[in-house]
Parts: structure tokens; sequence; C-alpha cells
């Protein structure tokens, strides 16, 4: 089985003033896979998504994503890559079909082939009742459906999810991650997937990168991370205890 | 321009649904009623009896009635508009989290502010285009005259410089949404320059023409001190949009002003002689004029809009 490596990063740096928020950074996400990208608040997480959309420049290294570079083509990167913004805004006033519809019109899908893609993506995230309500009136579970219903709207190849289950009741972050996992598996959309609740993202993880001050001090499979750290396999580690352990080595 | 039709799509639709957009619509649309009524009321009175002159037409925008004028009252209050449709456009994005999701879409980043500028100098132009058509129906029911062609063209360049100094506002309100974090900072601060251009401006021009080149009132001052006063003060004021607005239009909407100074040194015969010939200028006359003014104008809502734009394509677009 061949995979493709998808989004590749070398020595990639992002620097305030003398401040490093990502610094050097080399990491890999491979074809159809979901990668957890774990870190504690503050480590460079949403700066480095930021930059493989090319939204914000990098002061030294490289990224690509699909073979291209997010900085020159950020037009094709974004039109490949669905990105969900942490805290993610709406429009109060518009109800969940009139957000999408701008999502597709700022995406160029119009007409029929637009209502029909709305009509799927409220459908897929279990938001096809509540299509006329104001967002505003959304719960939070609800909102971060919306969002990737927006994401899924361009058909995406690549999703970035920064803290999807971000202030979540357990029961929407479980329904949440089982969503996230359908649409990799159905759709074969690779996910980076960064958030807080570990125990969801080693569920349906296939491999985790830990980011601590803007480095990346461990990516692979949960399995490997274990037996690098505690010489035993996944079975016996959770992937809280494996975090907390290079968490406080750094 | 990729996304930029999207943008405004949805950008003018907001402002024409936006609830402050409907009370200053009618706030506006109210008050020059009022006025075109008075000026109407006036001119029908004033005119009763005597051989029509020209332009009378013209007159129902630049007469003042009981208080100001339309010109007056769109110079002053005109900039409000600009404000109002302005002055979140860019926090109020990144306030509501939705400046990210919006520039993650395959769209160029300046089609945001292109957008969102074009959208509101769309509302303005169809704001001021109703408001002059209003009282171009209303002036005629009340006046009875029919506006000629030269009166109609010189509505057309009222209207027009009346939308570019509007739009000059809004870049501004726009500019200062994009340079501060927070709402109500931006609104305060664009208040706050229109209320120091628009009044302050003109205190401090006199208070500075007096100190540098004071005229003594009692007995008669040297024409020399006179003429360097008022430049000074005409110098000074230029630093003001609404100066250069209303002496624009005032000298667009009434063809009988010949110039821009607000002080003519004329011997008495000089007086009398003008005065028996008073001729209105035509419109391309008016226009080199007022041509200064307009370049100003021009000039200060093109930097304007030139600073916010580079200031928004460098900004991080994290908050």
């Amino acid at each position: 089985m061949e995979t493709q490596v998808i989004i590749q990063t070398t020595g990639l740096t992002k620097r305030y003033g003398h401040q490093a928020a990502v610094d050097h950074l080399d990491f890999k996400v491979m074809e159809g896979e979901i990668f957890g990208f774990l870190g504690p608040n503050g480590a460079g997480k949403t700066t480095t998504l930021l930059m493989l959309l090319g939204l914000s420049r990098p002061t030294e290294g490289t990224a690509t994503v699909w073979g291209l570079d997010p900085e020159r083509k950020a037009m094709e990167v974004k039109k490949i890559v669905g990105y969900l913004p942490e805290n993610v805004g709406f429009y109060g006033d518009m109800n969940a079909v009139q957000s999408l519809r701008y999502i597709a019109d700022l995406n160029r899908i119009t007409g029929r082939e637009a209502e029909d893609r709305i009509h799927e993506a409220l459908k897929l995230v279990g938001l096809a009742e509540n299509g006329a309500k104001k967002v505003s009136a959304f719960s939070r579970g609800m909102r971060q459906r919306l969002g990737i219903a927006e994401v899924l709207l361009k058909e995406p190849k690549v999703m970035f999810l920064d803290e999807p289950t971000l202030g979540l009741d357990p029961d929407g972050a479980v329904r949440l991650i089982e969503l996230i996992q359908s649409l990799n598996q159905e759709r074969k959309i690779t996910v980076l997937l960064s958030s807080h609740h570990l125990q969801q993202v080693q569920k349906i993880s296939h491999r985790v990168g830990i980011m601590i001050k803007g480095r990346m001090v461990a990516e692979g499979s949960i399995d490997a991370l274990a037996r690098e750290k505690f010489g035993v396999g996944e079975e016996k580690f959770t992937l809280e205890e494996i975090y907390m352990k290079y968490f406080q080595e750094v | 321009m990729s996304g930029l039709s999207a943008v405004y799509r949805k950008e003018l639709s907001d402002n024409f649904s936006s609830f402050r957009f409907v009370i200053l619509f009618a706030l506006i649309a109210m008050v020059s009623f009022i006025i075109s009524y008075m000026a109407g009321v006036s001119l029908r009175e004033n005119l009763e009896g005597i051989a029509k002159p020209k332009f009378v037409f013209l007159m129902l925008f630049g007469t003042k009635g009981a208080l100001f004028s339309l010109v007056d009252f769109i110079a002053i209050f005109g900039p409000l508009i600009g404000l109002v449709l302005g002055f979140d456009a860019i926090n109020g994005e990144r306030a509501h989290g939705t400046l990210v999701k919006l520039v993650s879409q395959p769209i160029y980043r300046d089609a945001v502010i292109n957008g969102k500028f074009l959208a509101g100098a769309t509302t303005i132009a169809v704001l001021v285009i109703s408001i002059v058509l209003v009282i171009s129906g209303f002036g005629l029911t009340l006046v009875g005259v029919v506006p000629g062609v030269e009166e109609i063209l010189r509505l057309a360049v009222y209207v027009g410089i009346s939308i570019f100094y509007i739009s000059f506002w809004l870049g501004l309100s726009i500019l200062f949404s994009i340079a501060f974090r927070s709402v109500a900072t931006s609104f305060l601060a664009s208040v706050a320059l229109w209320i120091f251009l628009s009044f302050f401006v003109s205190l401090g021009a006199s208070v500075l023409a007096d100190s540098i080149a004071p005229v003594e009132k009692k007995e008669g001052a040297a024409p020399e001190t006179v003429v360097a006063n008022a430049q000074i003060k005409e110098g000074v004021s230029l630093l003001s949009p609404m100066f250069l607005y209303s002496n624009a239009t005032a000298t667009i909407v009434d063809p009988m002003r010949k110039t821009t100074r607000s002080l003519i040194l004329m011997g008495p015969m000089e007086q009398i002689s003008s005065s028996r010939f008073q001729n209105p200028l035509s419109l391309g006359q008016s226009l080199v004029v007022v041509y200064p003014h307009l370049v100003a104008l021009i000039a200060i809502s093109l930097i304007c809009f030139a600073v916010s734009y580079s200031m928004f394509m460098m900004q991080e677009i994290r908050t």
C-alpha cells in the first residue's frame, strides 16, 4: 500500500519579535489519515495551521500542502483545504442555509449545485432540520457542526480542525469525533485534528504529533510513542499518560 | 477578482437590512424633507411677484431656510453615514470570529476590504441619489419650476461629489476598523476625527491666522495683512474635508458664485460694475473654480483607502 505525504514542513519557523511561536517544526501528514495534533495552549498549533493555509507568512522554513507551497499558491491550497478555526464565528442574523450559501458563493459554487451541496452537508452533520433556524440560536455543538458543514461544502481533500471539541459536553464531543471519523473513512478526507480530548483523539487518530513550545517533540502512532517512552505498547498506556510524560520532560 | 462579487453582494444586503441603516436613512430623509420644505416655502415667498431668476431649481439645494441648506446638511452630517457604514467593517468580523473563516476561503484577501468598501459606496450612492430625487420631486410641486439641462447636469455633479465625500468617511472608518481591535474604540475614534476635522480645523484656522497676521478691527487694516490673514485661514481650512466639500458643492449648485474665496478686495467702482454684470458661470467654469478642491478631496480619499488597504494586507489575521 502506497501512501502519499500530504503535508510536510521542514524547519518551519514563525517569530514574533524574538519570541518563536513555531520553532523549526518538522512533521508529515500522510494521505487518508487522521493526524492528532496535540499540545498545550500556546504551543503554536494555530500559528502552524495558519502558515499551512498561507494566511501567515513563515519567518523561515518551508511547508507543502498537497505538493503546493501555501505561501505562493495560497489560492490553490485554500481550494482543497477546509479550515475550521478555533471558536469559529457566524453571522448571527443569518440562518444555517444562508450562512452556507455565503460560503458556497465565496467558493464559486452556485445555483442548483450549491443547493444540493448545502442540503447534503446539513444532512451529513445532522442539522437537516435546522436549516431555517438563525445561527444565533444554535447551541455550541450545533455551531461546531455547522462549521464542519461549511468546511464540507467545498468538498475538501484535507480538513484542518482546530479544537472542534472545545467547550462541548462529553456527549457532544463524542458525537463530533464520530462524525470526523466517518468523514475520514467514507469520504477519504485527510484530517489534521487539534484537540484536548485525548481519549477521543486516541480512538480515531492513526498517528499523533505532540507540539510543545513551538517544537514537535514526538510524532508517530500512539503505539510507537508508548513503546518509545514506556517500552510497552499502546494497549497498556493511554494517550493521556504518554502526553503527560512528554510534557513533563520538556 | 476572486470572491469580490460574493463579498460585495453579502455586504450590500447586510447594509440595506441592518437596523442602523434604517434609522439613519429615516433620520436623513426626514431632515432633508424639512430642509427642502423650508427652502421651498421661503423661495416661493421671495419670488412672489418678481421675474424668476435663472436657476431657481438649484436654489432648493443651496438656499438656507431657517437653519441651513441641504448642501450644508450633507457637509456636516453626511460623514456620519460613512462612519456608521464602516466603523465595524473589519474588527466586527474579527470580534465575531468570522474573519479567519472568511479569508481561509479561496478568495484574495483584498476582496474582503474592496467588497466592503464598494458595497458601502453603493449604499451611499443609493442614499444620496434618492434623497436628491425626493427633494427634486418635492421642489417641483412646491416651487413649480422645471429644471433645465444645465441644472440637471449641475445636480449630477453635486451628487457625484457628495458620494465621493461620504465615501471618504467610509474609507476612514474602515481604516479605523482595521487599526483598532475594539469596535467601540474605532467608532469613537472616527467620530472624534469627524468632529475635529469638521469643526475644530476651521476654528484653529482663524486662531492661527489671527496670531500670525492679526487684523485690527478699529482702524482700517493694511490690505496686505487682511489678504495674508485670509490666505492663512483658507490654507489651514483646506485640511478639512468638510471645507473642501462645502466650498466645492456650494459653487456647483450656485452658478452665481465665481470664486471659492471668502474675501475679495474690491473698490466701490468694481463692486458696482461686478453687480451690474452678474451673469452665471457655465458648468465648465464652475468646475474650473472648484478644481483644486475636487483634486484635494479625491487625493485624501485615495490616500486613506491606500493606507487601509496596505495595512489590512500586512496585518496578522489572527486576533
